[in-house]
C-alpha cells in the first residue's frame, strides 16, 4: 500500500509536469491551429538557459525568471519568423517548420551546451513532510506547488481578464476577432509568451527533478504532449491537463506493476488511439 | 563511380522510391501522414524474415512482402475514414511509435538485436551489390515513377485529387471517399514496402531504430521539399536531402544544425516546394516557356 501511494505521488507529479509542457501546446494548438513541435525544444532551451544562470549566480530565482524571459523570446521569435508567414499553407507545411526547428534548436544547445548530460545540483527552496507515513520530499512538494500555482495563474489569465478574452476570441475567429478592434497578431504573440515562458518553468523543475539536462530531453515529450492534446480534445486546456495528469499516473502505475512489455511512450499512444476511436474529438473537447 | 557514390546513390534511389510512395497518400489523395517509415519497416522486416527464417529468395519474396504492407497499409489506413487533417497526423505518429516498439521488444522480430544475414538479391545467377545493385534500385524507382504516373492519369487517381481538394463536393458527385483514400494508402504503403525490400537485402541487417519516427519525418520532408503532389517532386527532394548530408560530412560537428536550419530555410521561403505550383523553378520555367511562345 505504501509502495503504491509512492508511485501514485511520482506519477501526479510526472503528471503535473507533462501538463505545464502540454499547457503552451494547447493554447498555440487553440490559437492558430498549429502543432508546435518546436516547444519542446523551447522547453530544453529553457533548462539550458536556468542552469546556465544557475551555476553563474548561485539563485535559483534569477535562474527562473531569466529564463522565462528568454524563452518567451524564443517563443516569439519562433511564431513571427516561421509560423505567422505561414498560416496561409496546408498545416504539414508549418508541421514540418516546426520539427526542423525542434532539430536545429536541439543541435544548438549540442554545440553550446555540449552532449554529455550536465547536471542540475539545486535545491528547490520547499518544505519536505511526511503525511501517513509517506515521505514528500521538497522536490516532490516543489513540483505539486509550483504547477499548481502556474495552473492557478493560467486558469485567471484565460477566464478572468481582458487578455483572455481577446485570446478566447481569436482562437474562434481570427478575421472576426481583428474586426472588433482586437490586435489578433499581438495576441498570437503574447499567447507563445505565455506558453513559452511556462515551457521555461517544466524545463527547470524537470532538469531539478531528474538531476540531468541534455540536449534530447525535449524528443520524447515534443511527440507525447501531441499525443495528450488530441486526447484532452485539440484546443481545451483542460482537457490537455486532465490527459497529462492521467498519463502521469497510469504510465508509472503500468510500468510499476502490470509489467508490460512495450515501453512507456508506446503505451501512450496505444491510449491516444483508443481514445480517439471511442471519442473522436478528445476527452474534453467539443465538437466542431 | 567510386563505392561512395555507388552506396549514397542506393540509398537514395530507396528513399526516392519510399518517399514517392508517400506523394501518392500525401500529395494525391491529401492524406496526411507521419508514420510512413513504419510502412518501410514492415517492407523490410517482412523480406528479412521471409528471406532468412522462411528460405524464400528475394522475388519470390517480394509480391508477398507487397501484399503484407498494402494490407498493413489498408488496415492502418482505416483511422482516416474516421479523422481528419492533424488528428490523422498525431494518429500516424502513433502508429509509427507502436510499429518500432512491437519489432523492438517482440522476439519474434529479434527484438533489439534485429536481423542479420539477409541474402543478397540475386538475379541471373548473379549476387547483386554495388554498381548493379545501385541499377536495381533505379529500375525500381523508374516502375513506381510510371505506376505514379499512370495512378495520376487513372480513374483513381483522378478521384483521389477531386476528394483532396473538396471531400463534401466530391463524394456528394458520387466518387466514394472510403474506396479511393484506402486505394491511395495500399498504393503507396506498398512503394514503402518495396523500398523497405531493397533496403533490407542492401543493408543485410536490420534493427528497429531504422524506421523511427525520424525516418518519417525525413520522407515528409522530402515530398514537400522536392514538391508535394508532383511527379519529380519526392525525387528531387530525396536528392536533396540525400546529397546535403554528405556535402556537410566535412563540417563534422555542425553537420546536423546547418541541415536542419536549411529544411527550416527551404520551408519558410519555398512552402510549395522546389517544384511546386508557386516555386521559383517553375515560375522561371513558365516564363521560358511564355518566351518562346510568343
Amino acid at each position: 500500500m505504501q509502495l503504491f501511494l509512492e508511485q501514485l505521488l511520482n506519477g501526479l507529479a510526472i503528471g503535473a509536469i507533462y501538463a505545464m509542457i502540454t499547457l503552451g501546446l494547447a493554447l498555440v494548438y487553440g490559437i492558430l491551429r498549429i502543432l508546435h513541435v518546436a516547444h519542446a525544444a523551447v522547453y530544453t532551451v529553457g533548462a539550458y538557459v536556468g542552469l546556465a544562470i544557475f551555476s553563474s549566480t548561485h539563485s535559483l530565482t534569477l535562474a527562473v525568471l531569466g529564463s522565462m524571459a528568454f524563452c518567451a523570446a524564443l517563443g516569439v521569435l519562433i511564431e513571427r519568423f516561421v509560423y505567422y508567414p505561414l498560416l496561409k499553407y496546408p498545416p504539414y507545411v508549418p508541421l514540418i517548420g516546426s520539427i526542423a526547428c525542434l532539430l536545429a534548436i536541439e543541435e544548438l544547445c549540442r554545440l553550446v551546451g555540449g552532449p554529455e548530460i550536465l547536471p542540475f545540483p539545486a535545491n528547490l527552496p520547499f518544505p519536505s513532510f511526511t503525511v501517513g507515513g509517506i515521505l514528500i520530499s521538497s522536490t516532490l512538494s516543489a513540483v505539486y506547488g509550483i504547477s499548481a500555482g502556474v495552473l492557478l495563474l493560467l486558469w485567471f489569465i484565460t477566464t478572468k481578464t481582458e487578455l483572455g478574452l481577446a485570446m478566447r476570441a481569436t482562437s474562434q475567429d481570427r478575421a472576426i476577432a481583428s474586426s472588433m478592434g482586437i490586435n489578433s497578431h499581438w495576441v498570437i504573440s503574447v499567447t507563445f509568451m505565455i506558453g513559452s515562458a511556462v515551457a521555461a518553468i517544466a524545463g527547470i523543475l524537470v532538469g531539478i527533478y531528474y538531476n540531468q539536462v541534455y540536449p534530447t530531453m525535449g524528443a520524447v515529450p515534443a511527440y507525447k504532449t501531441l499525443a495528450l492534446i488530441v486526447v484532452g480534445g485539440l484546443g481545451s486546456v483542460p482537457g490537455a491537463v486532465l490527459a497529462a495528469v492521467l498519463l502521469g499516473v497510469g504510465e508509472t502505475l503500468l510500468i510499476g506493476y502490470a509489467g508490460i512489455p512495450l515501453p512507456r511512450d508506446a503505451l501512450a499512444f496505444i491510449a491516444m488511439i483508443a481514445v480517439l476511436l471511442w471519442r473522436p474529438q478528445g476527452l474534453l473537447g467539443g465538437r466542431r | 563511380m567510386s563505392d561512395y557514390s555507388i552506396t549514397i546513390g542506393t540509398f537514395i534511389a530507396i528513399q526516392a522510391i519510399v518517399a514517392c510512395g508517400l506523394n501518392v497518400i500525401v500529395g494525391y489523395a491529401g492524406q496526411i501522414s507521419l508514420g510512413h517509415a513504419a510502412f518501410f519497416g514492415i517492407g523490410a522486416y517482412a523480406s528479412a524474415l521471409l528471406t532468412t527464417a522462411g528460405g524464400l529468395s528475394f522475388w519470390t519474396a517480394l509480391p508477398i512482402v507487397l501484399s503484407i504492407t498494402g494490407f498493413i497499409g489498408l488496415v492502418l489506413g482505416l483511422p482516416s475514414l474516421r479523422l481528419k487533417e492533424d488528428f490523422l497526423a498525431i494518429t500516424t505518429i502513433g502508429i509509427n511509435f507502436i510499429v518500432v516498439s512491437v519489432f523492438l521488444y517482440v522476439p519474434f522480430f529479434g527484438g533489439a538485436l534485429g536481423i542479420g544475414g539477409i541474402p543478397r538479391v540475386m538475379l541471373f545467377g548473379e549476387r547483386l551489390r554495388g554498381t548493379p545493385f545501385f541499377l536495381l534500385c533505379l529500375g525500381f524507382l523508374a516502375a513506381v515513377l510510371l505506376i505514379s504516373w499512370l495512378f495520376t492519369r487513372s480513374w483513381s487517381g483522378l478521384a483521389c485529387f477531386a476528394l483532396r481538394e473538396d471531400e463534401a463536393a466530391a463524394s456528394s458527385m458520387g466518387v466514394s471517399p472510403v474506396r479511393f483514400k484506402l486505394v491511395a494508402f495500399v498504393l503507396g504503403t506498398a512503394m514503402a514496402g518495396l523500398g523497405g525490400a531493397l533496403y533490407a537485402h542492401y543493408m543485410r541487417f536490420i534493427s528497429a531504430t531504422d524506421f523511427g519516427f525520424p525516418m518519417s519525418i525525413m520522407f515528409l520532408s522530402m515530398v514537400v521539399v522536392g514538391g508535394m503532389g508532383t511527379l519529380w517532386g519526392p525525387v528531387l527532394g530525396a536528392l536533396i536531402l540525400g546529397v546535403l548530408p554528405e556535402v556537410f560530412r566535412p563540417l563534422t560537428d555542425y553537420r546536423m544544425f546547418l541541415y536542419a536550419a536549411l529544411l527550416l530555410l527551404m520551408i519558410r521561403f519555398q512552402p510549395g516546394g522546389l517544384l511546386g505550383e508557386t516555386s521559383v523553378a517553375r515560375q522561371i520555367f513558365t516564363r521560358l516557356k511564355g518566351g518562346h511562345g510568343r
